[in-house]
């Protein structure tokens, strides 16, 4: 509870003003450095200040910030609150440089908690903000991981390898001064490392910053058999020849991913390998990722074909999904109806035939309808985590000029492993990977060692 | 029927330092071993101390403990070890001699006050309502007490494996425990297999020694204890000498690898990822050419030689082949042979920070019937058990160290909230805040807990603050004094290649400077300071960020540490949490929200949970 918190506390939708919240001892100050107008630090409680958020001399966005100190606020801690016109890139931005500047990301809930333990608010409502917690932070947990899969969290994973093996080739010399077996890692070594970790954060970090790899949408999977229109039903709502569209069954091997806005609904649109029990190998991971994809999956559109009765698979993709928010597409209505779904899952079910067009537009509605409202939150959440990455990214970033430092300085190699360390921590905190005793599992793994 | 206050059961270096520790906190302590030739006994490796185990033994000294000041009296050879690397990670290992280290521990023991020693077998406790009353002798001899602390060592069931030889044995054919963890079973304790090894004793006489390599121990004399001095003879150390396994070796190893007893599955215990068996080493590195073993004289006063690196649990005829393969060791005789050797241990999650079992009051556990392994990580607990069952007769607190105050605070956190799958060894990679845990502060860290509980005398105590209060003075005295940029200044400044000054400076700023010292400090400043004294301030200043940082992160931890849970938290009744946090904290009981964070399975939102049923419960304020 010592620590300052910050969070956007509005829904974030394009176009809309939003505020940003901070709370905590430094909240006045924190914002401060980042405010362009009246210093903050000497402003009455409870006003209102016209100014701009900057990062260095970058102008981010025009703001109106409230300056309310403890007692008398929500929290009872120090409040700062910053309303932001710009859209949600400039909102996020705004985020990430409370971050950067030692804010914490505020768990879900958690302005809440702290206005409970400082007595603000009574029992009643604190049963409810234990709900509340508890609920939304399984979401976002799940969300946070969710939107980093993929290449970003494949270049972080083997970041993170990269200086564990460093650490360890550190470590070894430590806990084990005598073993001989292996170079002792000169400041030279850990110099020619560091150049090659500089390099690879950088650019986890421009790219990330680029949106190129960090995913911020909806994932929405197409499920179905071989041959069904699945591609075909991708490209229309991608409005791009992304997909091979063929007759043969199983052609479509990868994954493809496209984005697709939809009312301000971002959505990433996923293909897959049609899911059948197969012995080609290549199409068996697709089958395999496909059935790793329904569990990350936001949204899942499965699609049948009308001409044929359900199969055993697709009844079990059926009982696979039925959790999931799940939109049922019977595709080629241009062939006779042999298909046997049951009465709620036909009435739930949207009828198209992509050949000729038809039934595009009822699918996006329902996409529109499923997801204006209640999933905006979900990808509120996902955004908010990503601003929670990229500044925790730009934190690790900001450690290595001291490591130079230290190497040019001749600093014993214990003290610049201490900063290497605290880079592998944020990373882990990115992807979620860390757990306690890495270090040793890896010294043992790496080295032989042993009395 | 005898009774005593507390009675410590084994011997070892954890018995040791527990039965110590009662007596001189003035409780009426009955030792109790199987074998009073063995009390203090070394049965693996000659040596004390290393990286992390040696800030141990002076975390020990710290509190008042004997294991650092007994190994001052028998050390054959002491390095410091890591002095190319920072402070943080230098400790000091000695070479101790395997008679000597006994002898003095025993003479120590048998002239403490209020200490009495039995040598007997223990094979039951006295249990009432779930209250330790006392023990129970092989011979059906009661013995009465309000505490008892086990530290049974590879006691409890142990069998010695060779090939695929399994035999009931403690190490050197000692009597093994037959019936004691049978009962701590019944108790409820959850029994675990654990396995360690040995590696051959040769014959120093038979070595070619000029076929291997010298290492000799440093030129500086140094003491593990801050009550004494080192004024050893250095050139009076016996060196140790390292050599090489070569392809013959490893050939041997793979041509017999199903005759061992790890291999031959002979084995049920888990044995010690940091101290695999050669035979381990060449199946898991089959890519490495070489293994390097070091010949280590376990005493001045007999002819064997410890071939570290070598443990192996294949059949003696084996091992002759083996070993002579090795380069010097051609013509070798061994003396010992290797063996491995499975015991039983509790499982550690069911100890409480105190080292008292969660099971039984009145019970505690040290050593590696907690799955530790090694004398320093047994001495510590020993000491520590020792002193809680004191704490625990006078209706004090007991004495929790944190893990920013020392190692012995790491590995107990370690024991109690992760538990152990193989023995553990402490490590410096296992401390978080690594830079405040140093070798050369230990006594700053924990010398005013071992006055506080009564193990640090008046006169050690006031030498203590004399320190304490100099370098408070000198770092006070560097923070005001000032030098400008004369000419005489940068003239000075430049001989020694560093930069000349621009604007006036402190001296704690000049200190800063990679390339200065004290020595050069006193060029401008003349003063008159111990060496210890100049090393705390020096440390402080040069790695002052560091040392801010990990006072940062040290703090935010001891703040979750001041949220105490309530012994009798009913976790059922708080809703929401985890399912896998239910269970874990269900089993664990962590005494701190600090604790139960670090507990896995347990996330940052259970934790919010907790500590919002907490402060709803008035628990915390």
């Amino acid at each position: 509870m010592n620590d300052t918190i910050a969070a956007i506390s509005t829904a974030l939708g394009i176009g809309a003003i939003s505020i940003i919240r901070t709370s905590g001892k430094e909240a006045i100050e924190i914002v401060n450095k980042i405010f362009k107008g009246k210093d903050l630090t000497k402003v009455d409680s409870h006003t209102i200040h016209y100014g701009f958020i900057i990062d260095k001399d970058e102008i981010i966005d025009e703001v109106l910030v409230s300056v309310m100190k403890a007692p008398k606020t929500f929290t009872v801690e120090d409040v700062v609150e910053i309303n932001c016109h710009g859209g949600i890139a400039t909102t996020n931005k705004v985020l990430e440089l409370l971050l950067r500047n030692g804010c914490r990301m505020a768990e879900p809930g958690e302005f809440t908690k702290r206005a409970f333990l400082n007595g603000r608010i009574n029992l009643m409502e604190a049963e409810s903000v234990m709900d509340l917690i508890n609920g939304k932070t399984d979401k976002a947990r799940k969300l946070a991981i969710n939107g980093l899969r993929g290449l970003t969290s494949n270049l972080i994973s083997n970041l993170r390898k990269e200086i564990l093996e460093l650490i360890a080739s550190i470590e070894v010399n430590i806990d084990y001064p005598e073993y001989k077996d292996i170079e002792e890692k000169t400041l030279e070594d850990v110099k020619t490392s560091m150049d090659s970790i500089q390099e690879k954060l950088t650019k986890i970090v421009k790219d990330s910053e680029n949106g190129k790899l960090i995913k911020e949408g909806i994932k929405t999977v197409i499920l179905g058999k071989p041959n069904v229109g699945k591609s075909s039903i991708l490209n229309r709502l991608l409005d791009e020849e992304k997909a091979i569209v063929t007759d043969i069954e199983g052609t479509t091997r990868d994954i493809v991913e496209g984005q697709i806005n939809i009312n301000g609904i971002l959505l990433d649109i996923i293909d897959t390998a049609g899911i059948r029990k197969t012995k080609d190998i290549i199409e068996q991971k697709g089958v395999e990722k496909s059935l790793e994809l329904i569990d990350q999956a936001n949204l899942i559109i499965m699609v049948l074909n009308n001409n044929e009765k359900l199969t055993l698979e697709d009844k079990e993709l059926l009982e696979k999904t039925k959790n999931k928010k799940r939109i049922l597409v019977v595709n080629k209505q241009d062939l006779e109806t042999k298909i046997d779904l049951d009465k709620e899952l036909e009435q739930e079910s949207i009828k198209i035939d992509t050949i000729h067009q038809e039934g595009i537009l009822p699918l996006i509605n329902k996409i529109k309808e499923l997801f204006n409202m209640e999933e905006l939150e979900n990808s509120d959440l996902n955004y908010i985590s990503n601003a929670r990455q990229i500044s925790l990214l730009k934190q690790a970033l900001e450690i290595i000029p001291s490591i130079y430092q230290g190497l040019k300085d001749h600093l014993p190699i214990d003290m610049i492993e201490i900063d290497i360390k605290e880079i592998y921590n944020l990373l882990g905190e990115v992807n979620g990977e860390s757990y306690s005793d890495e270090i040793i599992d890896q010294l043992f793994s790496q080295f032989c060692l042993g009395k | 029927m005898d009774t005593y206050e507390i009675i410590v059961v084994g011997g070892g270096h954890a018995g040791c330092e527990a039965s110590l520790a009662a007596a001189r906190k003035n409780h009426k302590t009955l030792l109790i071993t199987g074998n009073i030739k063995n009390i203090a006994d070394m049965p693996c490796n000659p040596s004390i101390g290393g990286p992390a185990k040696g800030i141990v033994v002076r975390e020990i000294d710290a509190l008042g403990g004997e294991m650092a000041k007994n190994t001052d009296k028998g050390a054959i050879q002491i390095k410091m070890l890591n002095t190319k690397k920072g402070p943080a990670v230098q400790a000091l290992r000695a070479q101790a001699d395997k008679i000597t280290y006994p002898q003095e521990m025993y003479k120590t023991l048998k002239n403490q006050n209020n200490l009495t020693i039995l040598e007997a077998m223990v094979e039951d406790l006295l249990v009432e309502n779930n209250k330790i009353k006392g023990v129970v002798l092989e011979d059906g001899t009661t013995i009465l007490a309000s505490s008892v602390i086990l530290t049974t060592g590879t006691y409890l069931k142990a069998d010695i494996l060779v090939g695929d030889q399994r035999k009931r044995s403690g190490p050197h054919n000692e009597k093994p425990s037959n019936f004691l963890s049978d009962r701590l079973k019944a108790l409820g304790f959850t029994i675990k297999r654990l396995k360690t090894g040995t590696p051959p004793r040769l014959d120093k006489n038979t070595i070619d020694f000029s076929k291997t390599i010298l290492e000799e121990g440093d030129k500086t004399p140094y003491s593990f204890s801050y009550e004494n001095e080192a004024i050893y003879d250095v050139e009076k150390q016996v060196p140790c000498h390292l050599i090489y396994t070569n392809q013959k070796t490893h050939e041997i190893i793979k041509e017999h690898l199903n005759e061992s007893s790890m291999y031959g599955g002979y084995v049920e215990g888990v044995g010690p990822r940091y101290c695999p068996s050669i035979e381990d080493k060449i199946v898991r590195f089959s890519d490495k050419e070489r293994h390097q073993l070091f010949l280590e004289p376990e005493s001045r006063y007999y002819d064997d030689i410890y071939l570290q690196g070598f443990s192996t649990s294949m059949p003696h005829y084996v091992q002759e082949q083996m070993v002579h393969s090795l380069d010097g060791l051609e013509h070798v005789k061994i003396l010992k042979y290797a063996y491995a050797i499975e015991y039983d241990a509790i499982d550690s999650k069911q100890l409480k920070q105190s080292l008292e079992t969660k099971l039984i009051e009145g019970l505690y556990t040290a050593g590696q019937i907690n799955g530790t392994s090694g004398y320093e990580e047994a001495a510590c607990q020993g000491l520590i058990a020792g002193i809680n069952a004191s704490l625990k007769l006078e209706g004090k607190q007991p004495l929790i160290l944190k893990r920013n105050e020392a190692y012995i605070g790491v590995l107990i956190d370690d024991l109690v909230t992760k538990g152990v799958i193989d023995p553990y060894r402490l490590l410096t990679s296992r401390a978080e805040y690594r830079l405040l845990l140093r070798n050369d502060n230990a006594d700053i860290r924990l010398t005013k807990y071992g006055y506080d509980i009564g193990l640090i005398s008046e006169e050690r105590y006031t030498k203590f603050n004399k320190k304490i209060n100099q370098i408070k003075k000198l770092t006070e005295e560097l923070q005001t004094n000032k030098i400008t940029p004369k000419i005489e200044v940068n003239q000075y400044l430049e001989s020694i290649d560093s930069t000349p000054l621009k604007d006036g400076i402190t001296l704690h700023d000049l200190l800063k400077r990679p390339e200065i010292t004290f020595a050069h400090i006193k060029h401008f400043y003349p003063n008159n300071y111990s060496k210890e004294v100049y090393e705390q301030v020096e440390i402080n200043i040069k790695y002052e960020g560091y040392i801010a940082k990990a006072n940062k992160e040290a703090e935010k931890m001891l703040a979750l540490e001041n949220i105490k849970i309530p012994e009798d938290i009913n976790y059922d009744a708080i809703k929401n949490l985890a399912s896998e946090a239910l269970q874990k904290l269900k089993e664990i009981r962590p005494t701190t929200i600090s604790q139960a964070s670090r507990i896995s399975g347990v996330n940052p939102a259970d934790i919010s949970i907790l500590i919002v049923y907490l402060k709803k419960e008035k628990y915390y304020e």
